[in-house]
């Protein structure tokens, strides 16, 4: 097995680059697909999140005292769901990604991993979106640009790569097992509350160290870090999210190209 | 000739228990309580494919022919890479484009032209091949006019044809095509077959798998005949394609044995026995006439009680279209319950519509959730022409069309021209 597991993962990959053109248009598709059918387009990229910071904004940080480190809640809160909004709404879009597709997995030949790859990228373009209205409430809010603002947009390099990951795990599993798919929607759920999103982490006591496992953790502070002017990047933190996505992601992928050739007669 | 297709000890298995129902996470957690006796009957599997050997030289035009169930899509599917094989080896040499359905992936609210595109990048086509030949596929598809309006407003046939102007207009080296040529109408299904015959002239090597008899004669030299997953003969096509006719139930008889028939579906709950065609007087008959009465006696077995079950009998062209299915549902017959044990059922056709050629009858019995007994294909009859309508024959000629109408035409009395 060890002598061929090279070869083998590179023409994994050789299958994918081979297959580039076809990721691309199944992108276009998702991205098309979902402007077209909806009254309002590109606007909901924006509503969602843009909802949440104001629920969470009216509600929790009421009821709660949340330390934003002297930044109003709405930044604060905003900057983190906008990378959140796109690992919700990718997560399970490419957990689902191979039986919404049955019919192409069972008449065509591709690189299967394609499928959940290209419906985790799609959220992209709204992440895009809601970021735009992320630099209007910066403007609102008088919040100064810094440098590292720039790295915004490079930040979802990471995230992407670990929606990947828990997308193609969730999808290959759930070809399998068919009631995975109630578990998304738990595990996403799950998530938001184990992640520095709409409350900092930093303050969780014992519980700190095993909270920084969550890949999440290092991403998110990331973001919020490249708006809030006087908070630096926390490069170790990110350097250990990273570290744990390229394991998650390496794991999800042996796990998808050893149950990959049972698709077709799954499905 | 260099060998493009190798196919060596090809074996695959299925396990039934895993097609018969979407298996469940918990199922799997709970089965280790279960009784040993029930796992078992999970683990049942059928050989779609037995140890199947054979070779396809460059440039070669294969016909694949077989029963239904006897394997052919599945090596088919092995082949294109979108299943693998249990045991055995397969190797295919060049770039390979598969036609296993057409217009695959098409989604409703694109146009027609995002459509090839998506559709052509499925099929493994590069975007600037799709450029250079977009023009000759929206005029190929016959969509022109149409071309950027969302697919949703498409007629069936449009989006066929859409879907095989994008596949005819690949250029692999190796070609496998499955049974897309049985929907469409008899215009486009000829521009389809010409467009492969192209192909072949273009010394691509290609598999084509058909139950179109007429087909596989007119564009494979070479035919392969499956039978339960093994090879049963490989040879010059129209000597195939005899020895394969002649294991039907054949044409011009009165009665069929239906109880041995082969590679039939369904769980068996009731089967077909035998049938028994008769004529206007109720009489045996051999001979089945364009526009006369028809009746067939269906004789069954009841293994087990069921209940409100339908019958019905599907009839193919042999260009493999479906004509019409009669369904003793549509007609009113309304069967609370079988009891076990034998039972007899009678279809009645007022006047058969079909034009004189060659028909394949398939048989089903079912609910609307369980099929108890499928006999693809399993009986052909040929039809000839008669006078049933002082016509002399006239109009009973296939190429006509497909059915004759029992029709009358009158001139109006002069009042009523205006």
């Amino acid at each position: 097995m060890n002598t061929i597991a090279r070869p083998v993962a590179i023409e994994w990959m050789y299958e994918f680059v081979r297959y580039r053109e076809l990721f691309f248009f199944l992108v276009w598709r998702d991205v098309k697909i979902r402007y077209k059918q909806t009254l309002l387009g590109a606007s909901w990229a924006i509503i969602q999140p843009f909802f949440m910071m104001v629920v969470f904004s009216v509600l929790l940080n009421r009821v709660a005292n949340i330390d934003t480190e002297g930044y109003p809640y709405p930044i604060f809160s905003y900057a983190g769901l906008v990378p959140w909004t796109y690992f919700q709404y990718s997560v399970p879009l490419a957990g689902n990604s191979l039986i919404a597709n049955a019919r192409l997995i069972s008449k065509v030949y591709f690189p299967r991993a394609i499928i959940p790859a290209s419906s985790a990228l799609s959220g992209v373009v709204d992440f895009g979106i809601a970021s735009l209205m992320l630099i209007g409430l910066m403007f609102y809010f008088h919040i100064p640009f810094s440098a590292e603002f720039l790295l915004w947009p490079v930040f979802i390099v990471p995230l992407a790569l670990f929606t990947t990951a828990v997308g193609m795990f969730f999808a290959a599993l759930n070809v399998k097992y068919r009631d995975i798919k109630y578990t998304i929607p738990f595990f996403v759920q799950a998530m938001l509350f184990v992640s520095p999103i709409i409350y900092p982490l930093s303050d969780a006591g014992r519980f700190s160290t095993v909270l920084r496992l969550n890949p999440m953790y290092g991403i998110i502070n990331a973001f919020r870090a490249s708006v809030l002017p006087a908070q630096p990047v926390d490069w170790s933190e990110l350097g250990l999210s990273t570290l744990i996505t390229l394991v998650l992601f390496a794991i999800a992928s042996v796990y998808f190209y050893r149950t990959e050739r049972s698709f077709a007669d799954l499905i | 000739m260099p060998e493009a297709i190798h196919v060596d000890h090809l074996t695959k298995q299925y396990r039934l228990g895993a097609m018969r129902h979407e298996t469940m996470l918990r199922e799997v957690l709970t089965s280790a309580f279960r009784p040993r006796r029930e796992k078992a009957e999970e683990n049942t599997t059928i050989l779609a494919l037995n140890d199947l050997n054979f070779n396809v030289d460059e440039g070669e035009v294969v016909g694949i022919i077989g029963r239904n169930g006897a394997g052919k899509s599945t090596l088919l599917k092995i082949l294109s890479k979108i299943t693998y094989p249990t045991s055995g080896r397969i190797h295919v040499r060049g770039r390979v484009a598969s036609l296993i359905e057409v217009g695959t992936g098409f989604h409703d609210e694109l146009t027609g032209r995002e459509n090839i595109y998506l559709n052509g990048s499925i099929l493994g086509m590069r975007k600037r091949e799709i450029d250079q030949r977009l023009d000759q596929i929206i005029e190929f598809a016959g969509v022109e006019k149409f071309v950027d309006t969302p697919i949703k407003r498409y007629s069936s046939g449009m989006r066929l044809r859409l879907g095989f102007a994008v596949a005819a207009h690949m250029e692999p080296d190796v070609l496998f095509v499955d049974e897309v040529l049985a929907v469409g109408d008899a215009d486009f299904q000829k521009k389809c077959l010409t467009a492969m015959d192209d192909m072949r002239s273009g010394g691509r090597t290609v598999l084509f798998v058909s139950h179109n008899m007429a087909a596989i004669e007119n564009l494979c030299p070479r035919t392969i005949w499956i039978d339960a997953g093994t090879l049963r003969q490989d040879g010059p096509t129209d000597e195939v394609i005899a020895a394969y006719l002649a294991t039907f139930s054949e044409a011009q008889r009165a009665g069929y044995d239906l109880e041995r028939t082969e590679g039939r579906g369904g769980d068996g709950s009731v089967r077909f026995t035998r049938v028994d065609f008769l004529d206007g007087e109720g009489n045996p008959t051999a001979v089945f006439r364009c526009g006369e009465p028809l009746r067939a006696r269906f004789h069954f077995h009841t293994k087990d009680r069921v209940k409100d079950p339908h019958f019905d009998m599907v009839i193919h062209s042999d260009m493999g279209t479906r004509i019409a299915t009669i369904s003793s549902t549509h007609s009113g017959l309304y069967i609370p319950t079988l009891e076990a044990g034998p039972g007899v059922v009678e279809l009645v056709i007022d006047d058969l519509f079909l034009l004189p050629n060659r028909y394949y009858l398939s048989l089903w019995i079912s609910t609307r959730q369980q099929w108890y007994d499928i006999l693809d294909h399993c009986i052909a009859i040929d039809v000839e022409e008669s006078n049933a309508h002082n016509n002399q024959g006239r109009g009973m000629h296939p190429k006509w069309g497909l059915v004759y109408m029992k029709s009358r035409w009158e001139l109006g009395p002069p009042a009523a021209v205006r």
